[in-house]
């Protein structure tokens, strides 16, 4: 009912607004979606050759990829990758900016530390953790005054690991180098992240608690923390998305380490679409992780839509 | 309303810009039908990988070369940085499936040219063009055999590189008493004998595999010999073949003489372990010998010397750059003036002492090479030359990424039966 009267009432700014939306609402149709379902249509075909082959092949190619040991051990890597990173993002975030937060000098310049190295492109990241964390260069010459030389990136162990499929599930040790790295970098996004939320917490609310006889601790647990949940959903989400579809980071630290300990779906769809000239594996790679990517986002905006009503 | 209006202009505007590019193709069709009254407008586009310290100098020799004979084309060098081409081929691949090929690309001979393009039939086959040049007794015939698909020729080859080499610091060798292993057995023997005394016997840089998919098809010619190999690749002997078998153990037995930290170096950050001695040996195309030559500023057989891989004695790994000209190009002769400067003799010592690779050709000065390439040369000539399988002649590049997958989880799980059930499963690919 609502619908039908505004329906009735586009005025001549909706004209207008419309118009100027509409090229890059085609572009975006055509550009972005008209080419995730071409993506999934090719994902559906026989082109695993150079020569196109559009013909059907059912859910083959997905089959196929779930027996596989490589794309096996990539959902082994990315799943425990994204439970490390979005884990310390977050509470080394949080513990940062309510450090930085407690109004000490020299806030700006230590908010600039953490957060500079965001401006680096995960390439640098990469190419630079690669060394500090190399077994015979980097960090081990130091560690080896104190006689540990963890073999970092190169560690070929499965901690806890039992015979899943193909492979050996748990948690593969080399992933945690990458984390490192990873966190290293987009750390100081969630504390900026926190630092606004806990600048948007009035003070009032605080004193008032204290007032009641909370402890500091308590101030946090049961003030604080809550009031920043909408941050951490956001923080969650774009570390996700992030962890999910990474590449670069990946690509430049470490390849696909033996055994395939650090590979992600993302090095392997690139590997084997453009090397291997395997289309519709690839194709199929790339959907499966929109569908994981979709996993979060979906219900996020799903709840904005409802918040926004 | 006044706003659709302009947005229609936009619209328009999007055609004509359109309709002049197609208008500009067009063009250059008529430059190129007219270049023979010398207007210098028409243009050979060339792709490659060739970025790096030595190629690039060669490639631009080559255009210089190019340039001085024909003043009227002009020279687009198209080259796309990234190890072993893996970028350039993403870009290769978008190119000729939008139907928009570069006038002549760098590509290996073998099945990587065969089974890719030529299958895809975007190739001109250019027999014709080498009866012209008088070139099917200039190169060996197993290489144009390596370049042609059911008898028709379809790209010209540039330069050749050997893939079972293996380097060894000399000074370690003496150091330890070590002879040259030609054998298998002999090599076990100096592996044990070296890491007693402490040293890595074999550096392996396998970051990206194909390093160590290398020293498994070096050990399968040596193994097989070259007719097995070569049947092998032609899917005539099985990769459970006891043969095979064997060639596997004795591939998963070196594994456990090389640098701990081998997933981490690629093959350059392993050539420094030899160049230090603090390994022997590594087998590798014999590119390292420009990397350790001019990069590392070491001495060919003062510092560092080579010999063939065990048991590969009298072959010849073959890995060879090749150019070829795409269907659909819009100035075919100018690209085949090319073409023919890259097979002449000039063209050829041109680019190859630069690169560090060898000609391609038989009949070219030796003169003009250092002492390994005067060596490879001569081994050229009568040694059995074989398709490399890590460098993507010996097989479809879809099975090579295979394999490479295969040989890195071997690395690691030495499962013999894993790694040959992976290569059976994908050898209808080959």
């Amino acid at each position: 009912m609502a619908q039908t009267k505004t329906r009735k009432k586009i005025s001549k700014d909706n004209l207008t607004a419309i118009a100027f939306l509409l090229p890059s609402f085609l572009l975006i149709l055509v550009f972005v979606y008209g080419f995730i379902g071409w993506t999934g249509y090719v994902s559906l075909s026989n082109y695993n050759t150079i020569v196109p082959d559009f013909s059907f092949a059912g859910l083959k190619n997905y089959i196929y990829l779930f027996n596989d040991f490589r794309f096996q051990a990539d959902l082994r890597n990315t799943l425990f990758f994204t439970i490390f990173f979005i884990g310390l993002v977050i509470i080394l975030g949080l513990g940062l900016s309510i450090l930085i937060d407690q109004k000490l000098k020299g806030e700006s310049f230590f908010r600039n530390v953490f957060l500079f190295p965001m401006a680096l492109s995960f390439v640098v990241t990469g190419v630079v953790w690669q060394w500090l964390l190399n077994p015979s260069t980097g960090f081990n010459q130091f560690l080896s005054i104190f006689g540990i030389q963890p073999k970092w990136y190169t560690d070929t162990n499965i901690l806890a690991g039992f015979e899943w499929g193909s492979i050996e599930f748990g948690l593969p040790v080399a992933i945690l180098a990458v984390v490192i790295a990873a966190v290293w970098q987009m750390t100081g996004f969630s504390l900026a992240m926190y630092l606004a939320g806990l600048r948007g917490i009035p003070d009032e609310l605080k004193e008032a608690a204290r007032i009641d006889g909370a402890s500091e601790f308590q101030v946090y647990r049961k003030v604080v923390l809550p009031m920043l949940l909408p941050i951490t959903v956001s923080v969650i989400i774009i570390m996700a998305h992030i962890s999910l579809k990474i590449f670069d980071l990946v690509y430049a630290m470490t390849g696909s380490g033996a055994n395939f300990v650090t590979d992600v779906p993302g090095v392997y769809m690139f590997e084997t679409t453009f090397r291997g000239n395997y289309y519709a594996n690839g194709a199929a790679i790339a959907i499966i992780m929109l569908l994981l990517v979709a996993i979060f986002i979906v219900p996020y905006l799903w709840s904005n839509r409802k918040g926004g009503q | 309303m006044k706003k659709l209006y302009g947005l229609v202009a936009l619209l328009a505007l999007i055609l004509v810009i359109a309709a002049c590019s197609s208008d500009s193709s067009v063009e250059s069709d008529g430059n190129s039908n007219s270049n023979d009254d010398g207007e210098a407008s028409s243009k050979v586009e060339i792709f490659s990988w060739w970025t790096g310290a030595g190629e690039e100098d060669g490639l631009l020799a080559l255009i210089d070369l190019f340039e001085d004979q024909h003043p009227d084309i002009e020279v687009e060098n198209a080259a796309v940085a990234g190890g072993a081409g893996t970028n350039a081929k993403a870009v290769l691949a978008t190119r000729m499936q939008g139907n928009d090929p570069p006038s002549t690309f760098q590509v290996h001979g073998g099945e990587e040219l065969n089974k890719s393009w030529v299958a895809a039939d975007k190739m001109e086959p250019l027999n014709d063009f080498f009866e012209e040049n008088e070139w099917m007794d200039k190169f060996p015939e197993e290489l144009i055999d390596l370049v042609s698909s059911d008898g028709n020729i379809y790209s010209v080859p540039v330069n050749i590189h050997r893939g079972n080499p293996v380097f060894y610091n000399m000074e370690v060798f003496e150091e330890h008493g070590i002879e040259v292993p030609t054998t298998f057995d002999e090599f076990f023997e100096a592996a044990e004998k070296l890491e007693a005394a402490g040293v890595v016997p074999l550096a392996l840089g396998d970051k990206e595999s194909w390093t160590a998919t290398q020293v498994f098809e070096n050990v399968l010619l040596g193994v097989l010999g070259p007719d097995g190999y070569n049947d092998l690749f032609a899917g005539e002997i099985s990769f459970t073949d006891e043969r095979v078998v064997e060639a596997a153990e004795i591939f998963g037995k070196m594994l456990d003489y090389v640098n701990e930290d081998h997933a981490s170096r690629n093959w350059q950050d392993s050539a420094q372990l030899v160049a230090n001695g603090e390994a022997a040996m590594i087998n590798m195309g014999d590119w390292a010998k420009g990397y350790f030559a001019n990069d590392l500023g070491l001495e060919t057989n003062v510092d560092f010397g080579y010999f063939a891989f065990p048991e590969t004695e009298g072959m010849f790994q073959v890995i060879t750059d090749t150019f070829g000209l795409p269907k659909g190009v819009d100035n075919p002769d100018d690209v085949k003036e090319f073409l023919t400067v890259l097979g002449s003799v000039e063209g050829q010592d041109a680019f190859n002492p630069l690169k560090g690779s060898i000609p391609a050709r038989v009949d070219a000065d030796p003169e003009k090479y250092d002492d390994y390439g005067k060596d490879a040369m001569e081994d050229f000539k009568t040694a059995r030359l074989v398709p490399s399988l890590a460098h993507g002649s010996a097989a479809s590049e879809g099975f090579l990424t295979k394999a490479n997958q295969a040989v890195n989880i071997f690395v690691t799980q030495r499962d013999v039966d894993t790694l040959l059930e992976a290569l059976e499963n994908a050898a209808p690919e080959m």
